[in-house]
């Protein structure tokens, strides 16, 4: 009998947080500088040197924890978690072990059919991450840099909530546009500030107790998430039916051979030996601290959602994708601003359409359009006071795209301004009937159908700037007299 | 309670230390001696006490302002270093 | 003689123009010159170095007029404090070519009232030891009889101060490493209120217990060489942010009325003769008004285990950052990772570090921690609430610094729970973060003892008060080992 195998997985997000400088030192906090010119003593764990907190860490870590509905802890403690590796210079990293700084929270997350599922956030720790190991162009040795030392983590632990990879890329994704809108994290993950670890386990359907989890480590993007899960479900299955057991252990996702293998390197040493750091105090949240952080909470984009749908009578669907980002929801609104509020489904259409595709076509952040808001609504305009047709528009919009010019300059040096004159329709009606006697005749015979061949001559001949709708209506009144 | 000699070989390992033949008796029997010793906190009735990490109680961390106060000075961090190659410090090859 | 003149006398002098810094300096490093070899109570002389600051001190007085108290002064600090460009080897194989980058806030602190490094004294490896016999430099002998151990780990502080080799020195604290030495020698030493010195730029052994504090020749030169070490230090998340009392000023305020506390554990086995020094002690102590009450700390006898527990456990994670990759001793050619870590480590720690952060590693690991750790860590609240609870009842306690005198060189260094027993006196202080002080009350065999004397936090200025009154009736703490008068 096969069984039915459940897939639970939990999610460990590692989310750099944008500090300017790290957690416990003064060094600076940017990507891709030389090597180790970023590291300071602190950050090289120098003798003598000591840590100090940098309080931002601190309010970025609560003002997350307020966006997911979590408790902020009053008293938090950091830990050393002690183990050797080159890229950790002390010999331990400074994390939070029994009293993080962020407690019990949770995120409802859309699936792909449209339903909600609320996922359980255990908890939110900040933590300094570590160095990088660099092993190009050195014979059997490796070249520790240790820029990234210390920079700032807030490492978000979700409960073992999610049944499918695609579930745990839709709660990733969702964790991903928050830190982005509280502005916390850049969100950048080819350069690594946003990654993580997936547990993944399986068990027959309907068994309470969960299987025994591996832990992949350090995934870089949604997609290899996603296969990393699919590989790693499909391993333990496999080995499961073919009477093995899962090891509990750490294994590394190869996005080159598409699979995981065990990192027995990390599995060595696994004790720890966590225990408070006697070079840092606790850290004491009050409520006025909660209160001002939370006074600069953005909209979340929960929040921006529901207002889309209730003010512009837009689709979930369409609310959702237009509040994925704060800056694809300010440049949305921006349009909307321009056009009136009864063209927010115009605006929308245009911003999930032509635009999109552009930015995705071109690789470019919505911030950096080409077609800034006040462009496009200034194109839509020219739509909603039929100076030209949708059709039309979009061609402009390409122009506009590729010329970075305005749409009327566009339409204007382009002659693309709509026929509305009657009378010049009329004319151009009256040429193309009498250029096409037998049609004529057998549309008046009844051949409705020939309806459409006389709209596209007309269009033919204006070069489509014919005003679709006077059109209709003339072509109308032209060939029902005779 | 005393220590075995595996007891101080796994110790050794997790501080990544390299015990020498002669030394390891030595420290199986210091070790011994020195967690017989400590052994007397265990007949103290501790109940509910808070464990103190501190000396001072009620102090609470500071928050640095979030300024970069340092600079580049890597060439003379890296004087101190055994093994530099290009920026790097260098170490045998990491597995992973 | 210059040399046991007080710094008051000495900065009188150097403002009269008596005498110039830079003669001063000269005349202490011949004085190293001619008498540190029989004691080894320096790693690292910077007379170079001393020379060029002395002139820049006296360039300070004589262009803009300075008139700092330590402007001009020499001094030795323990080479557990960083100093720039100055190698800094924390007694240990491990840092021998170490060249620290940076100034402690200690040494800046003295390097801005114009204070001159002599040089850099001997201590146990990383501080860990009461005898100055773990030092990778050898051992630092006792100015007062050569065979014998100075006391540790801050030895060659406390054996420099006694045998006149500087005016004072600079020294660490965790479970005794200064008021141990400093009665050992017949010094004064001061192990001020935790947080109180910026530990900053001072290499950690135990970071909840390590405190910077000084050895000087009577409490009046230690109360204006704190008054230049004490203060906030925005680096240091554990320094303490309030004012700094002026030490100097209260020095004389009298004892009426100031009750002192007799501990009872430290006075259960006290040898005789050293029981017989502490009453002398407090006849004094009551001629000058001061009133005696008995207290007790029930769990004190339990600071040593405890302390055993805590400093090992911080120790061992303190010193992972040692391993062979950015600074300090590497093994020669590793043939991996692993094996770069466990030599590197191996050879460059010497016995009692090794042994150290082994306990420490044990006590902290999956299995132990609770049993160990943990329940130290209550105990020390234990220890630190029967304090708390006597200084309700007392303003100071009272009591012997060590057992007994300073014992011979090699004697227990092959035991290492008698050699901890040493501290047995002091570690309370420690693990309560309380300011204590050592001064010369007598000898024994030759030998001088210390007295000690333990606040509640932060009362620096009353345990400076009670030491310099009994100083002004007194003259133990100017006495100096044959040879080095």
């Amino acid at each position: 009998m096969m069984t039915d195998w459940e897939v639970v997985i939990g999610l460990e997000i590692h989310a750099q947080l944008a500090t300017k400088s790290k957690i416990f030192s003064g060094s600076a906090t940017t990507y891709g500088a030389p090597p180790n010119v970023q590291a300071d003593l602190v950050d090289l764990a120098y003798p003598g040197v000591l840590p100090v907190l940098n309080g931002e860490a601190v309010r970025m870590a609560v003002k997350f924890g307020l966006s997911i509905g979590a408790e902020v802890a009053r008293r938090s403690v950091f830990a050393r978690k002690n183990y050797f590796y080159p890229d950790l210079p002390k010999g331990y990293q400074i994390s939070q072990y029994e009293l993080p700084v962020v407690k019990q929270g949770k995120l409802a997350v859309m699936l792909d059919d449209g339903t909600v599922k609320t996922i359980g956030v255990t908890r939110a720790h900040l933590e300094e991450d570590a160095g990088k190991s660099l092993h190009e162009g050195l014979a059997n040795a490796s070249g520790i840099d240790l820029n990234r030392a210390g920079t700032p983590l807030l490492e978000i632990v979700s409960e073992p909530d999610m049944r499918s990879a695609k579930e745990a890329v839709a709660y990733m994704k969702k964790i991903h546009t928050l830190v982005r809108y509280l502005e916390i994290c850049d969100g950048n993950m080819q350069e690594g500030s946003f990654r993580c670890d997936a547990n993944v386990s399986v068990r027959p359907r309907g068994r309470e107790k969960f299987g025994t989890r591996a832990e992949i480590k350090n995934l870089n993007s949604f997609r290899f998430v996603e296969k990393a899960i699919h590989y790693e479900v499909a391993r333990q299955v496999d080995l499961l039916e073919s009477g093995g057991t899962v090891l509990q252990e750490t294994r590394l996702y190869d996005s080159d051979k598409d699979e995981t293998r065990s990192m027995r390197s990390k599995e060595e040493a696994n004790d720890y030996r966590y225990f408070p750091d006697p070079d840092l105090l606790p850290v004491h949240i009050d409520e006025e601290f909660i209160e001002a952080v939370r006074a600069t909470l953005p909209e979340l984009p929960d929040e921006k959602a529901a207002r889309f749908a209730q003010d512009f009578s837009l689709s979930t669907y369409d609310a959702g994708v237009l509040s994925a980002s704060r800056e694809l929801g300010a440049y949305f609104e921006s349009v909307v601003a321009a056009l009136g509020a009864g063209h927010a489904k115009l605006a929308a259409n245009w911003v999930m359409g032509e635009l999109a595709s552009a930015l995705n076509r071109d690789n470019v952040d919505i911030v950096f359009s080409r077609v800034s808001p006040k462009y496009l609504s200034d194109l839509l305009l020219r739509i909603v006071d039929a100076t030209i047709s949708g059709k039309i528009a979009k061609e402009v919009f390409e122009a506009m795209w590729s010329e970075g010019k305005t749409a009327d300059a566009i339409i204007e040096a382009k002659g693309l301004k709509q026929i509305t004159d009657s009378g010049a329709i009329e004319g151009v009606i009256d040429a193309v009937m009498a250029a096409n006697p037998k049609q004529l005749a057998d549309y008046r015979s009844g051949k409705d159908k020939l309806f459409g061949f006389f709209v596209g001559q007309v269009m033919k001949a204006t070069e489509g700037k014919a005003n679709p709708g006077q059109l209709n209506e003339l072509l109308k009144a032209k060939l029902g007299s005779s | 309670m005393s220590l075995t000699r595996q007891d101080v070989e796994k110790i050794a390992h997790l501080a990544r230390l390299s015990i020498t033949e002669q030394e390891m008796p030595v420290y199986v029997t210091s070790l011994s001696s020195i967690v017989e010793f400590v052994d007397a906190l265990s007949r103290v009735h501790t109940g509910d006490v808070l464990p103190m990490a501190h000396p001072l109680d009620g102090q609470q961390q500071r928050l640095r302002a979030d300024v970069v106060t340092e600079s580049d000075h890597h060439e003379k961090f890296q004087a101190n270093a055994p093994a530099v190659q290009a920026g790097l410090y260098v170490v045998p090859r990491v597995i992973e | 003689m210059l040399h046991n003149l007080s710094i008051g006398e000495l900065s009188r002098s150097l403002n009269s123009g008596q005498i110039s810094s830079v003669e001063l300096t000269r005349h202490f490093l011949a004085r190293i010159e001619r008498l540190n070899p029989a004691l080894n109570a320096l790693i690292t002389l910077t007379a170079t170095q001393a020379l060029e600051s002395a002139a820049r001190a006296d360039a300070r007085r004589a262009a803009a007029g300075e008139r700092g108290p330590l402007l001009g002064i020499p001094l030795i600090h323990k080479d557990i404090f960083c100093t720039d460009g100055v190698r800094t080897s924390c007694g240990s194989r491990m840092l021998d070519n170490f060249i620290a980058p940076y100034d402690a806030t200690v040494v800046a602190r003295l390097k801005a009232a114009g204070a001159v490094m002599l040089g850099k004294a001997n201590m146990d490896e990383f501080a860990m030891g009461s005898s100055n016999e773990t030092s990778y430099y050898g051992p630092v002998k006792n100015p007062w009889d050569t065979t014998k151990v100075p006391g540790g780990s801050s030895g060659g502080s406390a054996a420099a101060t006694a045998a006149r080799l500087a005016p004072f020195a600079t020294g660490t604290d965790t479970g005794g490493s200064i008021r141990q030495p400093a009665a050992l020698t017949g010094v004064t030493g001061v192990k001020p209120t935790y947080g109180r010195v910026s530990r900053f730029g001072m290499i950690a052994f135990a970071s909840s217990l390590d405190q910077a504090g000084v050895f000087a020749h009577s409490a009046e030169d230690a109360a204006i060489v704190l008054q230049a070490m004490a203060g906030f230090d925005a680096r240091d998340s554990t320094s303490i942010d309030i004012p700094v009392p002026d030490y100097p000023e209260t020095l004389n305020a009298p004892l009426k009325g100031l009750k002192i506390g007799l501990l009872r554990e430290f006075f259960d086995g006290l040898e005789a003769r050293n029981a017989a020094l502490i009453h002398d002690a407090l006849k004094l102590y009551t001629s000058l008004g001061a009133q005696t009450v008995e207290v007790s700390l029930p769990h004190l006898p339990l600071s040593v285990p405890t302390y055993y527990v805590v400093a090992p456990a911080e120790c061992s994670s303190n010193l992972s950052r040692f391993d062979g990759v950015r600074f300090g001793y590497r093994c020669e050619a590793p043939k991996d990772l692993l094996d770069l870590y466990k030599r590197s480590r191996g050879e460059g720690f010497g016995a009692e570090v090794k042994r150290r952060i082994m306990t420490g590693t044990y006590v902290l690991s999956a299995g132990y921690f609770d049993a160990y750790y943990l329940q130290a860590q209550k105990v020390r609240r234990l220890i630190t609430d029967d304090f708390r609870a006597a200084f309700g009842q007392v303003d100071l306690l009272i009591g012997p610094t060590t057992p007994t005198p300073a014992f011979a060189i090699g004697a227990k260094i092959d035991d290492p729970v008698t050699m901890y027993l040493n501290d047995i006196y002091t570690i309370g202080a420690n693990l309560a973060g309380l300011p204590g002080l050592s001064l010369p009350c007598g000898l024994i065999d030759g030998l001088p003892m210390g007295l000690q004397l333990i606040g509640p936090h932060f009362s620096e200025a009353k345990l400076l008060n009670a030491a310099h009154l009994y100083q002004q009736s007194t003259d133990w703490h100017k006495q100096a080992p044959r040879g080095f008068e």
